[in-house]
Parts: structure tokens; C-alpha cells; sequence
């Protein structure tokens, strides 16, 4: 198991992320349509290198969408998102709006790893087939090195032993640390978090969220995280967004949103979440 | 017509019977069943088994690739190949042995029954895949995205051995299925097991011994194909 014991009350470094010239993650006038139903709109923002940003928000808000559209799960219906500057489904070329060919998305894809609420580990694999599938399937690896690096991974998330195990033998808490091992193998710029402790037991979500601290704290790795556990949200992330009906209604450093957030809907949302006190 | 009759076994010298002789004999003659039995397993093994075993094997590849082309060809492709795939399922089988077998006159009658069997019950073992794939759930499709996996990789690593969990019963039941259809080889002059069996009862009109030889030979197959089937199905199951 991964030891933190000093991560109560220890904030990471604030200070504004290093080499911050092209933001990794760049929304401009993105708009998201489900049939009629639209559940983004107008949304700019970005994220700078090394940055971790948590979206909250009530559910329906459009948080996961985001993270679904920045790693193409979903069709993006308007406006632009640009990954190290490149756009990633669809470029304004002398102004129309046309799909990137997809070659250049896969590429811009790969950089790009996400972690699910749903484990969604491919049951007829064992655990390390998992990981160095894709290592060696998309990035080219040599099976030795995507094992070495597996084997490090998984020491890393706690499970040294469970390599040579089908992942429905596993609970739900070793599921997803498999599944961070598994987004981790493939060197990720970003790494989207949707919900990860959502489906787990309570008394393993510390441990999936110590992993992902440890990540946090060793690595330089974007993060975009959706989550409900507010109080992982306050420890790892440089800046909160708070969202609701599909649009931004507040956004700053984490101890302003969480201890004096200045937005009616803000106050509203959070005080429901963190109980009332 | 050109076509020669083909029949497994040599009939006997047909001379007339004694019809009191019939009535007077006994209701299970073992002589007789034993000096019919080679006969009816030699046509089982060529023709019965033959037939099954080969189609089975074309419709459960063939299937298959229906399955997963409809899923990845462009959208006027694959209407064309699902309706197809739905004329062949939804016209008889003997209508299609007959039409197969006048259209390509040269070719030989066991070939064109083994073809036809296996396309026939391709479009079927389709639907069956089908509803294989759509059962892999959606989460399934999105880690492989997330991991930027080629589409052919995502095929045959994650979908189709997902997909085929929940497919093997089905897909046995259609091959004992099209086991039991055999006999309508003899449309085309395929002389199968049964057909065999009728033509040994027809000149001393004893047809009880092969009848009852015929039902034991499909019974002694079916039963093992069944057990195979049913271990194929739990090595396919998620160790635990």
C-alpha cells in the first residue's frame, strides 16, 4: 500500500503551473447538443501544463460531458478544443468548421488517458494483459518493457501480486487502482478522472484517492477531475469550477471556492454536499 | 437432366415379397437390423456428418463476419448485406438446395449441400452474434477508445471474446439444428442416413429395424455434441 501520511492539510504548491505558454486543454465556444437538449454551451476555458482543475457541480451540469468530449467519446455538436494547441475533432479552416482528419486525432488521442467509474477493465484479460495492451499495441513497446513498467505500476497502486488475476476476481477498490495502473501505462499529458470513487465501497475510496494523490504529488500529469469527494478536490486541485447548467458560474483557487465561495449557487451546492454546518 | 442419382448404399436385388411372408415375420428382425447397420453409418459418416460438421463450421465463421461487417461497413453497404442475409433466413432451405442445385448444374451435390446448409445457417448464427456484440457493454468500447486502440485490435481483443460468452448455446442449438435438417438433402439427390434407411426397408417394406437404427445413430451424435457444447461454454466463462 502506498503510505501517505502527511496528506491532511497538505495542500499541493500553488503557485501557477510551469511553462504555461499553450494551455494543454483549450475550450472556445464549446457547445454540446444531446437531440435538443443542450447541455453545454458558450464554454471556454483552459487548463496550463501540469495544472489538475476539478469540475463539481449538481449531476446533469454537463461536468462529465466535458471530460467525455475532450477524450472524443462524444460527438463535439459546436465551437473548438484544442490539446497542446492542436485542435482535437474539428478545426476552423478559413472559417468553416471542419473535422480533423483522424490521423491527427489518434495521434493528440494517445496523449490523452482516462480513468472511469466503471473500472471498465476488459473482463477476458488478466490484469496485466490490461495494462500492456495498449503500451505495446498503440505506442509500439516491446512486450519486456510495457511488462517492467506494469509490474512497477501495479506495485505503485498496491497490488504487486494480482497481475496474473482475471479483474472480476477483484474488488471493486483493486478494480479501479488496476484501472488507474492501466491509464498510467500509457504515459498520459492528461488524465481525466470521471467519478472514480463513485461506484467504490466507502471504506476504499481513501485508498483509490491516496493512489491518485501519490500521482498528484510524483508526476506532472494535467488532470481534469470530476468528483464528489470534495475533500480530494480541495487537496490536489490548483483551481475548482463550478458548474451548473452547463455553464461556468464560478471559478478559483480551491480554499477561496470551498471556504468563501462568492456565487449564490456556489454556496447553495456546496453547503447540500459538505452537509449543512 | 444430366444429374446422376447418388445413393451411399447399393440397393438390393429388388424382387417381389411375400406379402404373408411380411405379416408372418417378426417385429424386430436383429439379422436384418445388423446387415443394415454398416450401410447407414457409412452414409451418416459421409454424407450426415460431413454436411453438419463442415456447414457448421462455414456458418459459424461465415456468421460471424456478417455480424461484424454490418456493424463496420458504411451505412448503404450494410443495408444491402443485412437484407441479404434476411432473404436467405427468411426463404426454406429446400427451396434453396433446389435452386442452388439447377443453377450450377456442374457442380457436385454434396458441395452444394454443404455451401448451401452452411450460408443458410450463417444468416442465422448472425443474428445470434449480433446480439452477442450488443451485449459487450459500452464501457467496453470507450476504455478501448480511451486507449486509442486500432478498431481491428478492439474486434478481435475485446469485443468478439466478450461477444461469443453468450453466443455458444445458441449457436450449438443452430448446429443440431441443421444436423436434423440433413435429410432434406435429398432434394438434390444427397442420399443422407435416412434416405438410405428407407431405400434398405423399401423392397421387404422392414422399416421399423432401420428407423429405429437412424433415430439411435442421430441420439448417439447429438447427446456428445450437446456435452461438448456445454464444456466449450463453461471454458468460455470468466475464471473466477
Amino acid at each position: 500500500m502506498p503510505t501517505h501520511t502527511d496528506s491532511a492539510g497538505a495542500h499541493p504548491d500553488h503557485s501557477s503551473p510551469s511553462s504555461a505558454a499553450t494551455p494543454v486543454i483549450e475550450f472556445v465556444d464549446v457547445e454540446k447538443r444531446f437531440g435538443s437538449n443542450t447541455v453545454l454551451k458558450d464554454l471556454n476555458f483552459s487548463v496550463a501544463r501540469g495544472e489538475r482543475v476539478t469540475l463539481i457541480g449538481p449531476s446533469g451540469s454537463g461536468k462529465t460531458t466535458i471530460l467525455r468530449l475532450v477524450m472524443t467519446l462524444e460527438e463535439l455538436t459546436g465551437g473548438y478544443i484544442y490539446v497542446d494547441g492542436q485542435p482535437l475533432t474539428y478545426e476552423d479552416r478559413a472559417g468553416r468548421r471542419v473535422p480533423v482528419p483522424k490521423k491527427q486525432q489518434k495521434a493528440l488521442r494517445t496523449r490523452i488517458g482516462m480513468v472511469f467509474q466503471q473500472f471498465n477493465l476488459f473482463p477476458n484479460m488478466t490484469v496485466l494483459e490490461n495494462i500492456i495492451e495498449a503500451p505495446i499495441h498503440v505506442l509500439g513497446q516491446s512486450k519486456k518493457d510495457a511488462m517492467s513498467k506494469a509490474y512497477s505500476l501495479l506495485e505503485q497502486v498496491g497490488l504487486p501480486d494480482k497481475a496474473d488475476a482475471h479483474p472480476l476476481s477483484l474488488s471493486g477498490g483493486q478494480q479501479q487502482r488496476v484501472a488507474i495502473a492501466r491509464a498510467l501505462a500509457m504515459d498520459p499529458e492528461i488524465l481525466l478522472l470521471d467519478e472514480v470513487t463513485s461506484a467504490l465501497d466507502p471504506e476504499v475510496v481513501g485508498d483509490v484517492l491516496n493512489i491518485l494523490r501519490d500521482v498528484a504529488d510524483s508526476t506532472n500529469v494535467t488532470m481534469l477531475i470530476v468528483t464528489h469527494e470534495m475533500g480530494f478536490a480541495r487537496d490536489v486541485s490548483h483551481k475548482v469550477m463550478m458548474f451548473d447548467g452547463g455553464r461556468v458560474v464560478e471559478e478559483g483557487h480551491p480554499d477561496q471556492i470551498f471556504t468563501s465561495p462568492t456565487h449564490a449557487r456556489t454556496q447553495q451546492f456546496l453547503s447540500a454536499v459538505l452537509g449543512e454546518s | 437432366m444430366t444429374r446422376v442419382t447418388i445413393s451411399a448404399a447399393e440397393i438390393e436385388d429388388p424382387t417381389l415379397v411375400d406379402e404373408d411372408q411380411v405379416r408372418q415375420s417378426p417385429f424386430w428382425d436383429w439379422e436384418f437390423a445388423l446387415d443394415a447397420l454398416p450401410d447407414m453409418l457409412l452414409a451418416f459418416l459421409q454424407v450426415t456428418l460431413v454436411v453438419t460438421v463442415v456447414g457448421t463450421l462455414i456458418a459459424a465463421v461465415l456468421g460471424l463476419v456478417i455480424a461484424v461487417l454490418l456493424r463496420v461497413l458504411p451505412a448503404p453497404l450494410a443495408w444491402v448485406l443485412k437484407w441479404a442475409a434476411n432473404f436467405i433466413r427468411m426463404t426454406p432451405i429446400v427451396v434453396q438446395l433446389i435452386f442452388v442445385f439447377w443453377t450450377f448444374m456442374w457442380l457436385d451435390s454434396l458441395t452444394i449441400g454443404i455451401v448451401v446448409f452452411g450460408v443458410h445457417y450463417a444468416t442465422y448464427m448472425s443474428e445470434v452474434y449480433r446480439a452477442g456484440i450488443e451485449s459487450v457493454p459500452k464501457g467496453q468500447w470507450e476504455a478501448a477508445t480511451a486507449l486509442s486502440m486500432p478498431p481491428v485490435r478492439v474486434w478481435r481483443k475485446v469485443v468478439i471474446p466478450q461477444a461469443l460468452r453468450s453466443t455458444v448455446p445458441s449457436l450449438g442449438n443452430y448446429a443440431i439444428s441443421m444436423f436434423k435438417d440433413t435429410p432434406f438433402l435429398i432434394v438434390i439427390s444427397v442420399a443422407e442416413m435416412v434416405t438410405v434407411a428407407g431405400q434398405i426397408g423399401a423392397p421387404t417394406f422392414r422399416y421399423t429395424e432401420v428407423y429405429v437404427i437412424a433415430g439411435l445413430i442421430f441420439l448417439a451424435a447429438s447427446y456428445p455434441t450437446a456435452v461438448l457444447i456445454n464444456r466449450l461454454e463453461k471454458r468460455l466463462a470468466y475464471a473466477h
